[in-house]
């Protein structure tokens, strides 16, 4: 089978308007992460990374679109206008479209909308991002909870190994809205402070937004500096809880353990965990307990919530396309929020950013409904 | 070259009936999808309370899975790798429509996890899992009609990259009480109808 890679992309978030400041960003320690008291937002004070409006929109004014789109369709056109103008390739019915998301436009279900709220269905969505862009073939919407982001990545690789397309461009993005605040916040899992993964003094989780996108293709001609190859993934469930992780991890441990064996490597192989570490009590013990049930306990890990916020369906991308850098730059960033650790079994959380020669590394996220999804990327150049 | 697989048994519940294989096994003309679906659960026999719980699409999807998979008399002892994805055009929209209301009056403002929980498509798949104990590859996708191509694809993926054992595909949809439908096939080495577009097309309209 031949190789499959994840190349050029862009990240449009709190933190910055393209993956080389997010990153510098990253790297000079500083978040997206803010106290919001603002009831135009939410009811309640919260600690969220929220894209300033206006530098949106004069972003998304560049692109002189004479039609009108929603806040997240706006994040999502302007962050993949800038990856399919730096691959180069023509969209043809060799070229896939994959958009993630969990909730969409959900925030066209509030009163006083200014868009139809049919707006709200996924797959109109879909069609506004490709008909934009002209895309010949039909989006591919993935909605699965809090994988999504990082399961496009498998799913566009798998298209591509099984000869349906050559390339696959993907999106994703999630926004802040009160609609999934209130939800949160009911569940008591927002923390009013910047959240702390694997930390043994960690409440909850922060809300983010962002729209990140990448194109990923079977071509090594069309390989940005930072590319990799996307080796293999799995995506296993827990069948334990529809909103608690596991308390053994199966579905995480599955995942990777799908994921290895594709790859035909071992634990040892790894260099480096983006891990999903969402700061809730519950996520962070279960991935603990995964990653030592594979041996990797000793692998250099994080979890770039601190940076971000938990940005939904679109955290796994988001956290990938950071992944590629540290790559790249051979840098290991710090897992912004922690302290001391705070989970029954031993983890090697990155404590602070440092430079460090990496090969490989394996990217994982769980979420909602008992979804977990693990991938392994190889530096190629 | 990728195997041929086949289709070996089918779901359909829509306008207040439920057929396997293409044969009405429960039909009720109750007024609303809640008293329908709840009657069909009842003859079904599962004695699964968490059921009562699930949200409209949940539900749905649950019992389609129940049906299907009860009647291929899996041996409970042995792990079943049968992966689940599932499709649709309306999400989770009931469910976020209801959180929504829950949120939208500040003055009566009350959100609950138990709703907010449904509020995302692949819950269902979960549920699914939860009770059949598959621990197995799964994904929800968006469409805005059943996308034959794209399952078909998708399906042949996970069974030939050994992913999976057999699939079970389909569309799950719940936009009210006079539009939800369900579909679900179980794509397998063995069974009598071809794998492709057009038997599922074919199943998809009976």
């Amino acid at each position: 089978m031949s190789s499959v890679y994840l190349s050029y992309n862009h990240i449009l978030a709190p933190l910055g308007f393209s993956t080389d400041e997010v990153v510098k960003n990253i790297t000079s320690g500083k978040t997206g992460l803010k106290v919001i008291d603002d009831e135009q937002v939410f009811q309640e004070t919260f600690c969220g990374a929220l894209i300033d409006k206006v530098q949106l929109t004069s972003r998304f004014n560049k692109l002189n679109s004479s039609k009108a789109y929603t806040r997240l369709e706006q994040m999502m056109i302007s962050s993949l206008t800038e990856v399919i103008e730096a691959a180069g390739i023509p969209l043809d019915d060799r070229v896939g479209l994959i958009i993630s998301t969990t909730k969409g436009n959900v925030d066209v279900l509030e009163v006083d909308q200014a868009f139809d709220k049919s707006r709200a269905y996924l797959s109109a969505l879909g069609r506004e991002i490709r008909t934009y862009f002209n895309f010949e073939n039909e989006a591919i919407v993935v909605s699965n909870a809090c994988v999504s982001g990082i399961l496009s990545v498998a799913i566009a690789k798998r298209y591509i190994n099984h000869g349906i397309y050559d390339h696959v461009f993907i999106v994703s993005g999630d926004i802040v809205s009160a609609f999934t605040l209130s939800g949160f916040h009911s569940f008591q899992a927002l923390s009013k402070t910047p959240c702390k993964p694997y930390d043994a003094n960690r409440v909850g989780i922060n809300i983010g937004e962002v729209a990140a996108s990448a194109l990923v293709t079977r071509s090594s001609n069309h390989l940005s500096e930072d590319a990799v190859e996307v080796l293999s993934e799995g995506s296993c469930n827990d069948a334990n809880h529809i909103s608690g992780p596991s308390r053994t991890g199966e579905g995480l441990y599955r995942s990777m353990q799908s994921a290895f064996k594709e790859a035909q490597l071992n634990a040892n192989a790894i260099d480096y965990i983006s891990a999903h570490g969402t700061a809730t009590p519950f996520n962070d013990e279960m991935e603990a307990i995964a990653f030592n049930r594979m041996g990797l306990g000793e692998v250099p890990l994080n979890s770039l919530k601190g940076y971000f916020g938990h940005t939904l369906g679109a955290s796994g991308l988001v956290e990938t396309i950071v992944g590629m850098q540290s790559l790249k730059n051979e840098t290991l960033y710090k897992s912004l929020g922690f302290e001391s650790l705070g989970v029954s079994k031993p983890l090697n959380l990155i404590d602070k950013t440092i430079e460090k020669p990496l090969q490989i590394f394996l990217k994982t996220a769980s979420g909602f409904g008992g979804c977990n999804t693990a991938v392994i990327f190889k530096k190629v150049k | 070259m990728s195997q041929s697989y086949k289709i070996k048994s089918y779901c359909h519940i829509k306008a207040h009936e439920v057929s396997l294989n293409g044969k009405v096994i429960y039909a009720n003309d109750s007024n609303t999808f809640s008293e329908f679906i709840k009657a069909a659960y009842k003859s079904e026999k599962t004695k699964y309370p968490k059921f009562f719980k699930m949200d409209n699409l949940s539900k749905l999807a649950f019992l389609a899975a129940d049906v299907l998979l009860k009647n291929e008399n899996f041996d409970p002892e042995v792990e079943q790798n049968i992966a689940l994805v599932f499709s649709n055009k309306s999400s989770s929209l009931d469910t976020d429509r209801k959180h929504q209301e829950t949120i939208q009056d500040p003055s009566n403002y009350y959100p609950s996890p138990a709703v907010f929980v449904y509020t995302l498509p692949n819950i269902c798949i979960g549920e699914v899992s939860i009770k059949y104990k598959l621990n197995s590859e799964n994904s929800f996708f968006i469409f805005d009609s059943l996308n034959a191509r794209h399952l078909k694809i998708y399906s042949d993926i996970l069974l030939s990259n050994k992913k999976a054992d057999e699939v079970l595909c389909g569309w799950v949809d719940f936009e009210d009480d006079s539009h939800y439908e369900a579909f679900l096939y179980l794509v397998s080495l063995e069974g009598n109808t071809d794998h492709n577009e057009h038997e599922i097309n074919k199943l998809y309209n009976i």
